[in-house]
């Protein structure tokens, strides 16, 4: 194994230059053309940078769209999920919590229409999407607090939802914070 | 739900199609015929004079698997100091401490066998040092010695009568120059304009819509996590893997990881088939390999689909299936297929949470990790299947009453009783593995490591056993995903697990290079009329029998006390 110990030492170090130093150098620099310039995609409102495109925000205000739960309290320094599984009693309490405080501060919306997504944690804690059906059940909580019209706020959904991938391919996703933004810019 | 089960066939669907153009590129490199990437040339000799190297030097399978090793156990012991010592060196913007030495032990391991246990969190366990030039570049490496060993049976294969098969650093350098790295740029390109950050900018802070001050983790990901897929080693840059949003940006990044994870795995199978010139025998293995793959992933899809029993009974509608740990941008279907193929060909990286999928899903992707065959990870995959087909052969000898022969050479007692070990090893060592970690969690509740045996399971019952199954599965398969609720930052789980992977990766690997050179190296004998046809439909589902007979007789009784247990209690 001796006759191989230089040379695999010396092989070694040449990969490390190309593999670990100018293959993300090279990637580094086209990313400056790139959305985000290759440091991530933020989202500014009145001049001022409010978030990441793609990183979940908390919204504790009813007068929000809310995200789905979160279990590292939407901070993306670090992220995961709950890890719990299916029938771990602890964990059904959580989601029954959950269920409870939806009904309480959405009067109105029968159980049977909350979408699993609102009462189920993320896997990475900063899931920035919700369902389009998800979205519609907080309507009618948003427009009475804000006094906007249902359908309205209907037509705000849709126009921030994404579709799949060339119509056929994946699932809708809405960005929860691009349409609390637009929500905003609504009066 | 249609545009679900649309988005997962069409993954499938692109891998295959370029699969077969990736497959013959491959075998003209290895055949040594002129391509576009022969540019890389230059390059390669500079590498090769400067280490002292002569590229054409034939070997056997000893001095193969003497100059592997040997240069696996320089990157281990350069991994394991990098590790150690990354807080002093440069490139840590967020200022993360070196890991403790039984953490540096299990990382390094980990990352040169191939494998992504990662008991750490990518934002606070590792600086974009050793991300980038220590666990980055392994992932390259180890995904090439993988591919070396394979390209070793292949030759070995293809000759009548030989112990000269090709040069181990020619071909480890030639998988990296030529396949990995122009693929890992392309694919590293289509994250970077989806917006997946690729600077070196650290954590950033900001003040939210609503006035919370927040970090977020950053860093060059999109380089990574493109090898991390193509190489099919599957550590995650962040924490949450590609989960995390800014691993897996969008419905299209998705498809362009699963693809690029699967892509080698299923074009070295048709490589084999070109290469050796038995293009029926490759399709034979393929279509088994397949077989194997739908039978693991439809209960995983419709599982996950049809959402919790649990919360179902609290009378929740899951229109969009089984949330919990998983990304909506994905959804049920998306993440049922990922499980499966991550897990089949030991990829390990996830983009949704094993730990909370239902007991079925679970019990699919364990033995998706003790199969380990279906496709399998880079290179290694084929070199499982090829010690089930030797058992198969030697199984249809002994039906028929004749020496068994195979690729033209008489398969006897030596490669049969390495077959047979390399066979046996697995159960060993995940069973073992388990029942250990079972003693300890019931007899020593309360040793002060880390974290408590007692505090290690993150769920009650049944799947609180199936997490350390599962642990030690994963180590052995080089898989690297985990039931994550795990608490597996300890010395006992750092330590055990670390000696798990460095067994179950390279005796798989070490062994099926030995059978091949010792039949390399015999008498040839022409096929005759009394041969066993090897390309044959029915040898195929003689060996998926074989696969299937020898995996329940090892698994069973523990899957019956994990995710099977599981399944009926809920």
């Amino acid at each position: 194994m001796k006759k191989y110990l230089w040379p695999s030492i010396k092989l070694t170090l040449l990969l490390v230059i190309v593999l670990g130093g100018l293959y993300p150098l090279f990637l580094a620099a086209v990313a400056k053309l790139a959305p985000g310039k290759g440091d991530g995609v933020t989202v500014t409102h009145n001049g001022r940078v409010v978030g990441y495109e793609n990183i979940a925000q908390k919204f504790t205000d009813d007068k929000y769209f809310q995200p789905r739960p979160s279990t590292v309290d939407y901070n993306a320094a670090s992220s995961g999920g709950s890890n719990k599984s299916a029938g771990n009693p602890d964990y059904l309490k959580t989601v029954q919590a959950r269920i409870d405080t939806f009904m309480v501060h959405n009067p109105g919306v029968k159980k049977e229409d909350i979408p699993a997504e609102l009462v189920t944690a993320s896997a990475s804690g900063l899931d920035p999407h919700l369902s389009p059906e998800a979205a519609y059940v907080q309507i009618p909580r948003v427009a009475r607090l804000r006094g906007i019209p249902a359908d309205r706020l209907k037509q705000l959904v849709d126009a921030n939802t994404k579709p799949p991938v060339l119509g056929v391919l994946g699932v809708a996703t809405v960005n929860v914070l691009k349409l609390n933004i637009a929500l905003d810019d609504l009066k | 739900m249609t545009t679900e089960i649309l988005g997962v066939i069409a993954t499938y669907g692109i891998t295959l199609l370029l699969a077969w153009p990736l497959a013959r590129y491959i075998v003209k490199i290895f055949r040594g015929e002129r391509t576009w990437s022969d540019f890389m040339a230059p390059l390669e000799r500079l590498f090769f004079k400067i280490s002292g190297i002569n590229p054409h030097e034939e070997m056997n399978w000893k001095q193969h698997m003497k100059a592997m090793l040997t240069i696996n156990l320089v990157w281990f012991v350069y991994a394991f100091f990098a590790l150690m010592f990354q807080d002093k060196l440069p490139l840590n913007p967020d200022g993360n401490p070196g890991q403790s030495a039984d953490l540096a032990f299990n990382t390094a391991i980990s990352f040169v066998v191939n494998c992504n246990l990662q008991h750490y969190s990518g934002e606070t366990g590792v600086t974009y040092f050793t991300q980038l030039f220590v666990l980055a570049f392994l992932q390259f490496v180890s995904a090439a010695t993988g591919i070396a060993a394979l390209v070793v049976v292949f030759k070995a294969m293809k000759e009548k009568t030989t112990t000269q098969l090709g040069n181990f650093w020619d071909i480890f350098l030639k998988t990296i120059t030529r396949i990995l790295l122009p693929i890992s740029i392309v694919i590293a390109l289509i994250f970077i304009f989806n917006g997946m950050p690729a600077s070196f900018a650290g954590k950033d802070t900001l003040v939210t819509m609503q006035g919370d001050t927040v970090n977020v983790s950053r860093g060059p990901v999109a380089g990574f996590v493109a090898i991390k897929h193509l190489g099919t080693n599957g550590g995650g840059f962040f924490g949450a893997n590609s989960a995390h949003p800014l691993e897996n940006v969008n419905y299209v990044t998705w498809m362009t990881e699963m693809v690029a994870q699967v892509v080698i795995p299923i074009a070295m199978v048709f490589a084999l088939g070109m290469f050796i010139q038995r293009k029926k025998f490759a399709y034979v293995i393929f279509g088994i390999m397949t077989i194997g793959m739908i039978c693991l992933l439809i209960p995983s899809m419709q599982q996950e689909m049809a959402g919790n029993p649990e919360i179902a009974k609290m009378g929740i509608h899951q229109a969009t299936g089984a949330m919990e740990g998983k990304e909506v941008r994905f959804g049920p279907a998306a993440t049922g297929y990922w499980s499966t193929v991550t897990t089949i060909i030991s990829t390990g990286s996830v983009c949704g949470w094993h730990d909370s999928t239902m007991p079925l899903t679970g019990l699919m992707q364990l033995l998706g990790m003790m199969l380990n065959c279906f496709y399998g990870g880079c290179g290694v995959g084929i070199l499982n299947y090829y010690i089930y087909i030797i058992i198969a052969v030697f199984i249809s000898g002994l039906m028929v009453g004749r020496t068994p022969e195979f690729m033209g050479h008489k398969l006897e007692a030596r490669e049969v009783k390495i077959a047979a070990l390399i066979t046996l090893l697995s159960p060993f060592l995940i069973l073992a593995g388990t029942a250990l970690s079972s003693w300890v969690l019931s007899h020593h509740p309360d040793i002060n490591w880390a974290v408590k045996p007692s505090a290690w399971l993150n769920n009650p019952g049944y799947h609180g056993f199936s997490e350390m199954l599962y642990e030690y599965t994963s180590a052995n398969a080089n898989n690297g995903s985990g039931f994550e609720g795990l608490g597996d930052g300890n010395i006992f789980w750092n330590v055990s697990t670390g000696f798990v992977l460095i067994l179950g990766r390279f005796l798989p690997i070490i062994g099926p290079v030995a059978i091949a050179g010792l039949m390399a190296s015999k008498k040839y004998v022409p096929e005759s009329a009394g041969t066993l046809r090897t390309d044959s439909l029915t040898f195929g589902a003689m060996t998926f029998a074989v696969i299937v007979i020898l995996t329940a007789l090892a698994y069973f009784p523990a899957l019956a006390l994990g995710p099977i247990a599981e399944y009926f209690s809920l």
